[in-house]
């Protein structure tokens, strides 16, 4: 096990905000629409790729992405020259040198997401002892998938009058207990989109939740559109086989 | 008994062997002209089902244990590679996940078909025993292999079940480490579950052989539950029932095919989604869908050992229940009163599987409780008495003559013919 047992009491703490321990309060799903939600639904990739942007900017300060490889980024559209200059871009370790000492280089697209922290505990150092969670299936782990994480990123609000906030919390609606260790992270214009789309806090967070949706279900365009033809092929042979079976039977009393 | 088979087949290579090993001959025999009542319904499907459905989860299973890590650092993130690097690695993964779902839905249908139609009852209660056991089998597979993606539920499940065991006076802690391999759920629980996880589908395999031997032996039932009589009651199993089951088999992969490409994680829990973490306890440690009814069982009793004393009982009380079921005809068909109270039953068991679902609190405590209660008084008392009290409608002569003419030949109420099959 990793050395997780020393900050036993820090984790409860920060357990006690992160799970979804408390009953959560009144504040209902906020519905929104989805460009992959529907039967035929696919990934608006222009929004991924802005989606991409923002968690590049913003979210990467934080929180890493570590099932995920840069040439994973074909998936949002992007060409293989795009995807190697994203990754030279960054720096990973790349094992030892000739001398035995780590060494640090430009990534390549075989490699991983770079994390932004070296490990747990230097992720719960810098941000007051909670530890941002890995977003690559972010979507998939929350109840209300994509809903619940648009209720959180727009569910920055003052605290209600009387609300008794612990120090270095964050008040949000939309998060059990309402109390968040993760500042507001995006607000109107945080990013300034290249393609000239509008970047108020609703398109930043509709765009880095179509990111992330892929990001947790990258098969799904390609698995609904196999899941189409072999349900209609079912549906045929289902329907022939019928057709024998009636004629075979038609001799039976 | 030794000397070579007489083989019948024209085709020379089959005949060589089948001169040999007359496997051919058995095959031709077992599920070739076998006869077979005529008058099944679309129910008389589900077996076959069952055994599609195994097949279908030994083979993902097999290609996803090339790709996966049976070990707490790795496991998440080999289950993760497989989703995400191995060609159609999703493909197989959910169709193995979403395949367990599928399995227990046909065998739940499967059993339930016995239990209305009465396919208990003598002379095919080892029938039906060998089916308790591999509906157990199947549980504790199912169980293990919900462990192995080890995520939070997978681990704070595996903590719970494994628990229960302890309620047991004097062994119980012993059989729990015995069980973790240590003294928490860790790498050796993880370890042992893999192994045993891809054992026990063969042990499966192996009772499900006898299943259907037992089965060739005494014959099917069939909707009326009276006895095969003569020839004209039967078809040769090829090619009505081979048609028949490919109908069948046909919906059943539609289903499947909508669950696994359109909504493959509908069945699951979000929280299996985040790696095993044994400082943070989920706030409801939920079961799959089908462990619902017996986890309601399990807490609708205050008392922790007399709890899991019920909800293994709910599984044990299914060995003995062609003994408790007194009354000698066997299709719900012809029990008027037997008819409404297994739906009432079904009832009793949805009503546990929705109670499993919610935290024990208020109503759910509640209505857990007295569906806990109709289950056992179903089995233990219902059951018993309603043998001796029901006035049976009268039973058709035969098969192949269901419908009674005017001058009621059938025999009398009470006192239907429970003979042995007569070979048809």
């Amino acid at each position: 096990m990793r050395p997780l047992r020393s900050l036993l009491a820090g984790v409860f703490a920060a357990g006690l905000l992160a799970a979804p321990a408390l009953a959560q309060e009144g504040e209902s799903l906020p519905h929104q629409k989805w460009s992959f939600d529907s039967l035929f639904g696919t990934f608006d990739l222009a929004a991924a790729q802005r989606g991409f942007q923002v968690y590049s900017n913003v979210c990467a300060n934080c929180h890493s992405l570590q099932y995920l490889h840069y040439r994973d980024l074909s998936g949002i559209g992007l060409d293989g020259d795009e995807i190697k200059a994203i990754a030279a871009a960054v720096t990973v370790p790349q094992g030892l040198d000739d001398q035995g000492n780590p060494k640090d280089g430009p990534a390549t697209p075989a490699n991983q997401f770079r994390s932004p922290f070296a490990n747990e505990k230097a992720a719960r150092a810098a941000n007051n002892g909670a530890l941002p969670p890995d977003l690559s299936l972010i979507v998939n782990a929350r109840e209300g998938g994509a809903d619940y994480i648009y209720g959180i990123l727009t569910g920055f609000v003052p605290a209600p009058s009387g609300f008794k906030m612990q120090d270095g919390m964050y008040y949000n609606k939309m998060f059990p207990g309402h109390q968040i260790g993760m500042p507001q992270p995006l607000q109107d214009g945080t990013v300034e989109y290249t393609d000239g789309t509008s970047n108020n806090l609703d398109q930043e967070a509709h765009d880095v939740i179509t990111f992330l949706s892929w990001a947790a279900n990258p098969e799904l365009v390609e698995r609904k559109q196999i899941g189409v033809r072999v349900i209609l092929f079912l549906v045929f042979m289902a329907g022939i086989t019928y057709a024998v079976k009636r004629k075979l039977w038609s001799d039976v009393h | 008994m030794a000397g070579l088979h007489k083989s019948e087949f024209a085709n020379p290579v089959i005949n060589w062997i089948d001169t040999r090993l007359p496997i051919f001959t058995m095959m031709q025999k077992e599920y070739g002209v076998f006869p077979t009542p005529k008058n099944f319904n679309y129910l008389w499907n589900f077996g076959a089902l069952a055994m599609v459905n195994l097949m279908i989860m030994i083979i993902t299973g097999i290609f996803l244990a090339m790709n996966y890590q049976p070990n707490t650092e790795l496991a998440f993130g080999s289950v993760q590679h497989i989703m995400r690097d191995v060609n159609y690695g999703w493909l197989l993964r959910y169709v193995h996940q979403n395949g367990a779902s599928m399995f227990f839905i046909v065998t739940y249908i499967h059993i339930f078909r016995g239990m209305y139609y009465g396919s208990y009852k003598n002379p095919r209660e080892l029938l039906w025993i060998l089916g308790v056991v591999i509906l157990i089998l199947m549980m504790a597979t199912a169980f293990m292999g919900y462990v192995l993606p080890w995520g939070q539920m997978s681990y704070w499940g595996a903590t719970v079940i494994t628990n229960l065991f302890s309620a047991f006076p004097i062994v119980g802690p012993k059989i729990v480490t015995l069980l973790w391999g240590g003294f928490s759920v860790d790498n050796p629980t993880l370890n042992r579950f893999f192994s045993l996880h891809y054992l026990l589908p063969f042990v499966l395999v192996g009772v499900i052989f006898l299943h259907v031997a037992a089965l060739h032996i005494t014959g099917s039932n069939n909707p009326l539950g009276i006895d095969v009589k003569s020839p004209q009651d039967t078809l040769p199993f090829h090619p009505y029932y081979t048609v028949k089951d490919s109908v069948g088999i046909c919906v059943y992969l539609a289903v499947f095919a909508a669950l696994v490409f359109f909504a493959p994680n509908y069945l699951g829990d979000p929280n299996n989604f985040i790696p095993a973490n044994p400082l943070q306890t989920p706030a409801d440690i939920v079961p799959e869908w089908y462990f619902l009814p017996y986890y309601a069982i399990l807490r609708s009793v205050p008392n922790k050992l007399l709890g899991v004393c019920m909800m293994f009982g709910s599984l044990l009380v299914l060995f003995v229940l062609p003994w408790l079921d007194t009354s000698r005809v066997r299709s719900a068909r012809f029990r008027p009163i037997y008819r409404q109270l297994i739906w009432l039953w079904v009832v009793a068991v949805i009503v546990l599987g929705v109670c499993g679902a919610h935290k024990p609190e208020g109503i759910w405590v509640i209505l857990s409780r007295v569906a806990t209660l109709y289950y056992f008084l179903h089995f233990l008392v219902i059951l018993p008495v309603l043998g001796k009290l029901e006035r049976p409608l009268p039973l058709p002569e035969s098969i192949s003559q269901p419908v009674l003419g005017g001058r009621g030949g059938g025999p009398l109420p009470g006192s239907a013919p429970a003979k042995p099959m007569e070979k048809a």
